[in-house]
């Protein structure tokens, strides 16, 4: 094929383009991930019985600062890593500022509790199941920003696959923390982060086979 | 500074010329597509010096992504950047590609290689359009033929085909989308 009849007919296909495709498509993948996500967490575990007072205490909010805060940055990261020659730059210190500081916490926690009480602190009661049931609650919104991304054209897949796993891992956790019993901030930094970062794992697999374009 | 002028004034001018395709304008469409191919062409090839039968191909891989992809440039951020990040990511790709072949072949075939022939006519590619066009439903292919390769009018192809002059605008624009997924299968 020459080159001139390639530029012909793509230059027959020159109609007006839709403009904020990539917010839309994220709109779309975040709403129908959450739900499946909340629809998952409700099916399997239930909700918190208390959950309505609960989301009133300061506990419930410090417990999921950390996710949220890496949900609202990796967004953006994941947003522009779609797009090419957007650049991440400062944007990438939401994706690991957020662990570090409750890192930095949950040792000071740790730090200051009686010493037979620091292991209940990090294992509570649900440690075998919490990073199970994080990855699990972040599939659906994984699979869906995954979709989100087809639409667009990353050009590192598997950094960007691994981002939207990351992704989703922070917004799995904050669906999971309705119902999660566990306050403790040493169980979130190591459980949750866990869960998360089997998400992103998952992510960097998927992005690297269908990310592609 | 004045080496970056003429890389400046580049910028200007294809960005125009794209936005203008972008909101529909061919013939501004069609020309920044030239200029980009040609660009493309210096790009590849002093990047594939030991390659050069594979440059065509890049650059026509590369406008076909930039056509199928353009969704996702952003107005008024830099064009230079994104095509930049489109053009690297085919080139990265290709040796991607070519890396896994070489994994697979009988090294001795890369010696050999070297005395391949390189004398295709410039400008021209292996990959076959209508062997592509004719995976394409007819009402997507019919279109295509008629308006781009015969040349003839939206309402010329109407009348030849049958079709309402939308159908035939739409067949353009859905046969084009089609090509560009089924692009990669016939490299």
């Amino acid at each position: 094929m020459k080159t001139d009849e390639l530029i012909a007919l793509l230059a027959r296909d020159a109609g007006p383009v839709p403009t904020g495709v990539g917010e839309r498509r994220f709109a779309v993948a975040l709403a129908l991930g959450i739900l499946a996500a909340l629809a998952w967490v409700q099916a399997a575990f239930g909700l918190r019985a208390d959950l309505p007072l609960l989301m009133t205490t300061a506990d419930f909010w410090q417990k999921v600062a950390m996710p949220l805060a890496v949900a609202a940055t990796g967004l953006v990261v994941v947003f522009r890593l779609g797009h090419p020659g957007a650049r991440v730059r400062g944007w990438w210190l939401g994706v690991w500022l957020p662990v570090s500081l409750l890192w930095i916490w949950a040792a000071a926690v740790l730090w200051m509790a009686e010493p037979a009480a620091r292991m209940p602190l990090v294992l509570g009661t649900t440690w075998r199941s919490c990073v199970f049931n994080v990855t699990a609650t972040a599939l659906p919104i994984g699979i869906a920003l995954l979709w989100a991304l087809r639409g667009l054209a990353p050009t590192r897949p598997t950094l960007t696959g691994a981002a939207a796993g990351w992704l989703a891992g922070a917004v799995g956790a904050c669906v999971y923390s309705l119902h999660c019993p566990e306050m403790a901030a040493p169980f979130v930094a190591v459980w949750y982060v866990l869960g998360m970062a089997l998400s992103a794992a998952l992510g960097a697999l998927a992005g690297r086979h269908w990310l592609r374009w | 500074m004045t080496r970056i002028d003429p890389v400046i004034a580049t910028e200007h001018e294809l960005h125009e010329l794209f936005l203008a395709g972008l909101d529909g304008d061919a013939a501004a469409y069609r020309h920044f597509l030239e200029r980009l191919g040609a660009l493309l062409r210096g790009y590849f090839r002093r990047r594939l010096q030991q390659l050069p039968d594979e440059v065509e191909d890049l650059v026509q891989d590369t406008l076909m992504a930039v056509h199928a992809q353009r969704q996702t440039y952003r107005r008024g951020e830099p064009l230079t950047a994104w095509v930049h990040a489109v053009a690297r990511y085919k080139l990265v790709d290709l040796w991607r590609r070519r890396a896994r072949q070489e994994a697979l072949n009988d090294p001795l075939d890369e010696d050999l290689a070297v005395f391949a022939t390189a004398d295709h006519e410039a400008g021209d590619t292996r990959r076959d359009l209508g062997r592509l066009l004719d995976r394409l439903p007819t009402s997507q292919r019919l279109p295509i033929l008629h308006t781009k390769l015969e040349g003839l009018s939206v309402e010329e192809t109407a009348r030849l085909t049958g079709m309402s002059e939308s159908a035939v605008k739409v067949g353009v624009h859905r046969g084009v989308k089609a090509l560009a997924r089924l692009w990669k299968d016939m490299t």
